[in-house]
């Protein structure tokens, strides 16, 4: 009990992405969708139009054949802390329907509360954030198989990567139904990380030594994306090749060999 | 047919000419209000509207016809506040404009957002920290406000102004308009300001974001500035632009002078700034992101380095230069292509503050992404214009807009006019003198 | 927007921010309800002095 207490103080729960080992299968992706009940039209190739919690980018260094370099980068909501809380997006909703958990440090977003002006999308630099600009049609029977954890959104409203937080509140309910007052760290992962089987993503408690996430982070070659933007991320990459590691900020052609990374599809 | 309801000394078209010219705008109301319903029943899949623009034409109309419009709070203020008497003879007029500018805009959030049956949340669940909540609060209240300086306008139609009460009612709300137009300018400074703060405080997208003064983003006094700049010009412009239609002088120049010399020097100050302003974020807020100036202004099909030109120089200091001297503004030509000029800068101004910066990418592996809008977005942008257009000759034909309209267009001189060319044409004058005897009851 | 809405906290920038719209509400208010009432006692009274 005394080590749960000493850990009591607040959670900051956070994602470590090994880009070296994710193959882009997009298992990540699958398994967001299923999770969380995310709609899907006929037709998606429109990807403007496509909601992905979870969205794999490919990037390329641009350099030609032999030398052409491939990686894979999975994009879930950043969960940015800016400075105290501010996230991007958290500050200019109007109705509060975003919040930033001090508790977690994850940032929520509440369906029937938002009333679709979109302020949100327009300030997250990752696109992370998604409109419904249909009613979700699911195909016939599928109703049947919706998380019912979960709720479905209607449209007008807007939606984005919840770090899985049903589950997190599962796992606290079985917690405190044994007497715990602390969630151990395999017992609230993201579908993400459970799907991926590559094992590239890691889930935890950034303020926990004992979550895995807590040393990974401090790898020599983490970075998070737009950390020079002040969004104060919660999702950090791991990856050893250095073009890699450029691509996930924006620099002056004096402050280095920066090569842009090419995005295809 | 409805002469007893036209103000006292002056002359209006035929009734039928009248319905004729207000139904064929009518109809370009209906296509707006046909989309607007496709809209609200079938959702936002109607535009061309996307993840990446989240924010497009809706929200740059929005700001546009609020900073338009911003030329009733500052002719308002002129006028009640300062003592610029002269102003009365066009304060009517720059009331009605805002009034149909604030009107548009909170129309055309009520089919922007996602669930317009919510969009009281935005009251009941504030959130004081965004510059959005600001914004409607600041706009609710300055529309309430623009509303009461409306209403003795409409008090002064002939037929209500028999009603005893609503007579007094006028006379009351004129006595005490300077209470309420302090209040309007106290407002409009808050939410032109929390306008140009919505894109200010983005520090997620280094293309919109600026430093500050304690919470106020630069863009907060830019936004404010510019209003209170080009809303006199449009002002002027659509003054003008009546003037052409109605072929008929409704304003004494030295009205639109004075609000044509005071636009001048709110422009070059503005102008000033809004460059010291982009310098700053040139040279120091965008390279402390990572970014080259250039990064925003290449590598896309629209924009370039022309549209910082255009908005500075060409819509900025030109028109401002043009409006501070006595003869730029005296020639008729001159005044006409500055106040276009100023119309169109802070147009492309909001436009680069809201499409520009949606865009413009931000992760290193995503490219510009460009966007046209859906006919529904545009028919639904043109529906405030053909509702301002009906309003503005509704008004105009049955409501005292311009009080200096009897004196600079004396009926004996227009009914002589009218007389001179063929004495076949006497019969009209006939009518003319009928449909006035009632009013002279 | 009511200190008995659940997101109400008594700070600064709520009591500033609402501070403001309340102040700005009253005015207008205020200032419509007076013309409202002296308007109908004008009119009364011109009413009674017609009469008489």
């Amino acid at each position: 009990m005394k080590e749960e207490r000493k850990h009591k103080k607040a959670k900051k729960y956070g994602m470590v992405i090994d880009l070296d080992k994710c193959t882009g299968c997009g298992a990540c992706m699958v398994a967001c969708m299923a999770e969380n009940n995310v709609p899907f039209r006929a037709d998606e190739s429109d990807k403007l139009l496509s909601i992905t919690w979870m969205r794999v980018y490919k990037l390329t260094n641009g350099e030609p054949f032999p030398k052409t370099d491939v990686c894979y980068l999975p994009r879930p909501c950043m969960h940015c802390e800016g400075h105290g809380g501010h996230s991007p997006c958290v500050s200019v909703c109007p109705a509060i329907a975003t919040d930033y958990s001090a508790e977690t440090g994850i940032v929520s977003q509440i369906y029937t509360r938002c009333f679709g002006c979109r302020y949100c999308m327009a300030s997250c630099p990752y696109h992370a954030r998604y409109f419904n600009w249909w009613d979700p049609v699911w195909p016939d029977g599928m109703e049947k198989y919706l998380s019912p954890n979960v709720s479905p959104r209607m449209r007008g409203v807007v939606e984005k990567c919840s770090f899985c937080f049903h589950r997190y509140q599962l796992a606290k309910e079985k917690a405190f139904m044994e007497g715990r007052r602390e969630v151990d760290e395999d017992e609230y992962q993201t579908s993400c990380t459970q799907a991926c089987p590559a094992g590239a993503i890691t889930f935890g408690d950034l303020n926990n030594p004992r979550h895995a996430v807590y040393k990974k982070k401090k790898d020599p070659n983490a970075f998070r994306l737009l950390e020079r933007l002040g969004t104060n991320p919660k999702v950090y990459y791991l990856s050893s090749r250095e073009w890699v590691r450029w691509a996930g900020d924006n620099y002056l052609a004096d402050e280095g060999k920066l090569k842009k990374a090419m995005h295809h599809g | 047919m409805d002469s007893a309801l036209i103000p006292k000394g002056v002359k209006r078209c035929p009734l039928w000419q009248f319905v004729l010219f207000v139904g064929a705008v009518g109809v370009v109301l209906l296509w707006g209000v046909y989309a607007m319903l496709l809209c609200w029943i079938k959702g936002l899949n109607q535009t061309n509207m996307n993840d990446f623009y989240g924010f497009a034409l809706w929200i740059w109309a929005d700001l546009t016809v609020i900073a338009l419009g911003g030329g009733a709070f500052f002719t308002g203020l002129l006028r009640y506040i300062f003592g610029k008497e002269v102003l009365k003879n066009i304060i009517n007029y720059a009331v009605l404009i805002g009034f149909i500018c604030y009107s548009s805009a909170l129309l055309i959030l009520a089919y922007d957002v996602g669930q317009p049956l919510r969009g009281w949340f935005i009251f009941w669940h504030a959130n004081v920290h965004s510059m959005l909540t600001e914004v409607a609060f600041c706009l609710t209240c300055y529309f309430g406000v623009l509303t009461i300086e409306f209403i003795p306008l409409i008090l002064e139609n002939r037929l209500i102004n028999r009603v005893r009460f609503f007579h007094h009612l006028g006379h009351n709300m004129h006595e005490i308009m300077a209470v309420f137009a302090a209040t309007g300018a106290f407002l409009s400074f808050f939410h032109q300001g929390s306008l140009g703060g919505v894109p200010g405080v983005l520090f997620g997208r280094p293309f919109a974001f600026r430093e500050g003064l304690f919470i106020w983003p630069w863009t907060f006094f830019l936004f404010t500035w510019s209003a209170a700049a080009c809303g006199p010009c449009f002002t002027i412009l659509i003054t003008k632009i009546t003037e052409a239609v109605t072929r008929k002088k409704l304003v004494k120049d030295d009205a639109v002078e004075l609000l044509a010399k005071i636009s001048g020097w709110m422009i070059l100050t503005y102008i000033i700034a809004k460059t010291i302003d982009t310098l700053y974020w040139a040279t120091v807020t965008v390279p402390s992101k990572g970014f080259a100036l250039e990064f925003f202004y290449s590598n896309n099909p629209l924009y370039g380095y022309w549209i910082l030109f255009a908005e500075i120089v060409i819509c900025g200091f030109v028109p401002a230069a043009i409006l501070i001297f006595k003869k730029g503004r005296k020639n008729p030509v001159t005044l006409w292509i500055a106040v276009i000029l100023a119309v169109v800068g802070v147009c492309l101004n909001r436009w680069a503050m809201v499409l520009q910066v949606m865009a413009a990418p931000v992760l290193t592996f995503e490219s510009w992404v460009m966007y046209f809008p859906s006919w529904q977005e545009i028919a639904t942008t043109i529906l405030p214009v053909a509702y301002g257009i009906i309003l503005i000759a509704i008004a105009h034909r049955y409501l005292p807009v311009f009080p200096n309209e009897p004196e600079l267009n004396p009926l004996e001189t227009i009914i002589a006019e009218e007389q001179e060319p063929e004495e076949a044409e006497a019969e009209p004058l006939v009518d003319q003198e009928q449909e006035l005897k009632p009013a002279e009851a | 927007m009511f200190p008995f809405n659940f997101e109400w906290i008594w700070d600064m920038s709520h009591m500033v921010f609402m501070g403001g719209l309340w102040y700005a509400l009253n005015i207008i208010g205020l200032g419509m309800t007076y013309c409202i009432i002296k308007a109908v006692i004008d009119a009364s009274k011109e009413k009674d002095n017609n009469h008489h």
